[in-house]
């Protein structure tokens, strides 16, 4: 770690990132929504392990969850272990080529919509049927664009 | 590199335990009203943000509306006005002669509700369910369970309350069921939602009951959750299947969900808080007449029936 690190860069980034989720979108489409907290998450733990680790996502879960009215700790849990997953294999992740990488992330984000799909289960909401896998396929879809993006530039005002 | 402090699959175990807990305190006992206000305070902001570009779309064209356009819409809302004026004089008759009724039959006369205009947020919050976010709160003196209606009809109730804004369910959500009653004849039922918001369903009439298509549905009231009286949903199709012990019967929202972006709060008399009577918000109680019998018993319930 360097010593100057700037955080606002990545806050901003998951700002976007939060009001991205809740955007309106027209009614055929909502479902197809990626999920662009999970994915930022992902991102930022593939690529500064040390310092975006499962506590941070967990809390960043728990505002998401006020954020679109879940049951508290839902989205926390779920982003949490989507750190653990990514920081577990982010060695990996990191030197595979884009498509591949694309698939993994969007393996990552079907692992967590299972979770979602048993917690809504629980809690008794569970509705949307087969359309509940969309966003594994957006997320397959959005997520080239956005590390390349976060790379170009996000990534390098963070260090200075 | 993750030397310090516990691991990170501790770590992980750790929130997950704390995760399921507060699953377990918010869903089933619903205890974390506090830490949910203090969280979204912080949330609020990016609701507002995300509602930012449709506001601005909105403010847009009403300041880029030409004047002919205008004055059509002058002349059209006057139009309007007179004619909803003109009903309104029968109204408060009937009114005035269903209070006399009543007070023959020595039941309680139906109270006036209060009412409060509220802004509806373009913010989506799960694509499988229905629910809005609106722009009054705890500071207006909201409740869970309030009624929320719009010009035509019930839109759904609140179902939290934060500090600044408030989450409701809309009645065609399809976890949602809302007690209605025939306005025809008076048949109670109990309409769900579908998750379409076109379209109600009413599974527990029997093959025999009297209901045709084009019948009104309004709340009946029963349940406590909306005041009575107020239209629901139109019937669009009643399908008799003679294998089965119940119709299969499709109704239609009479208000405008997903369309309008402004709804009416509904205190009912029971519920008006004493202290907290934001006037600056001009709650216009344009019930069906204030009588000078009924607005004594301000603790009594909403009356469902004679």
């Amino acid at each position: 770690m360097s010593n100057r690190y700037r955080i606002w860069p990545v806050l901003a980034f998951f700002l976007v990132a939060m009001s991205l989720e809740v955007a309106p979108m027209p009614e055929a489409l909502a479902p197809w929504r990626p999920p662009w907290v999970a994915l930022s998450v992902i991102y930022w733990s593939m690529h500064r392990p040390g310092r975006y680790g499962v506590g941070v996502a967990w809390l960043i879960g728990l505002l998401l969850d006020v954020l679109k009215g879940a049951v508290l700790g839902q989205n926390a849990l779920s982003l949490a272990l989507a750190a653990y997953v990514t920081i577990k294999l982010c060695q990996r992740l990191r030197v595979f080529p884009i498509w591949q990488q694309a698939i993994s992330v969007s393996l990552i984000i079907a692992v967590l919509g299972f979770i979602g799909f048993w917690i809504d289960g629980m809690t008794g909401q569970l509705h949307g049927g087969l359309l509940r896998l969309a966003p594994i396929v957006s997320a397959m879809v959005v997520w080239p664009p956005l590390t390349w993006f976060a790379d170009r530039f996000v990534a390098p005002r963070v260090r200075s | 590199m993750f030397a310090r402090g516990p691991s990170l699959g501790m770590r992980l175990f750790l929130l997950a335990v704390c995760s399921i807990l507060l699953m377990y305190l918010d869903h089933q006992r619903g205890h974390l009203q506090t830490v949910r206000q203090a969280l979204s305070v912080a949330a609020y902001p990016i609701r507002l943000i995300v509602d930012l570009p449709s506001r601005a779309i909105l403010w847009a064209g009403d300041s880029l509306i030409t004047r002919r356009s205008l004055q059509q819409d002058n002349a059209q809302l006057r139009e309007e006005q007179l004619e909803s004026r003109v009903r309104l004089q029968r109204l408060e008759a009937l009114q005035a002669e269903n209070d006399r009724l009543r007070a023959l039959l020595e039941s309680r006369p139906r109270l006036p509700d209060r009412i409060l205009v509220a802004e509806i947020l373009s913010v989506d919050l799960d694509p499988f369910r229905h629910r809005l976010v609106i722009d009054k709160g705890m500071a207006d003196g909201l409740y869970v369970g309030q009624a929320m209606l719009d010009a035509d009809g019930v839109v759904g109730q609140v179902t939290r309350v934060e500090q600044l804004g408030a989450e409701a369910i809309m009645i065609s959500d399809p976890g949602h069921a809302t007690p209605v009653e025939i306005n025809r004849n008076g048949l109670r039922t109990i309409a769900l939602g579908t998750g379409d918001s076109g379209r109600l369903l009413l599974p527990f009439l029997p093959n025999n009951a009297d209901v045709q298509a084009g019948d009104l549905l309004i709340t009946s009231g029963l349940g406590d959750a909306f005041p009575y009286g107020y239209p629901v949903a139109r019937v669009l199709a009643v399908d008799r299947r003679p294998g089965e012990p119940f119709a299969e019967i499709l109704a239609e929202p009479t208000a405008a969900l997903n369309r309008e972006r402004e709804v009416l709060l509904v205190w009912q008399q029971d519920r008006v808080p004493d202290e907290i009577v934001p006037d600056e918000i001009a709650p216009d109680e344009i019930a069906p007449g204030d009588d000078e019998e009924g607005t004594e018993e301000a603790a009594a319930p909403a009356d469902p029936e004679p």
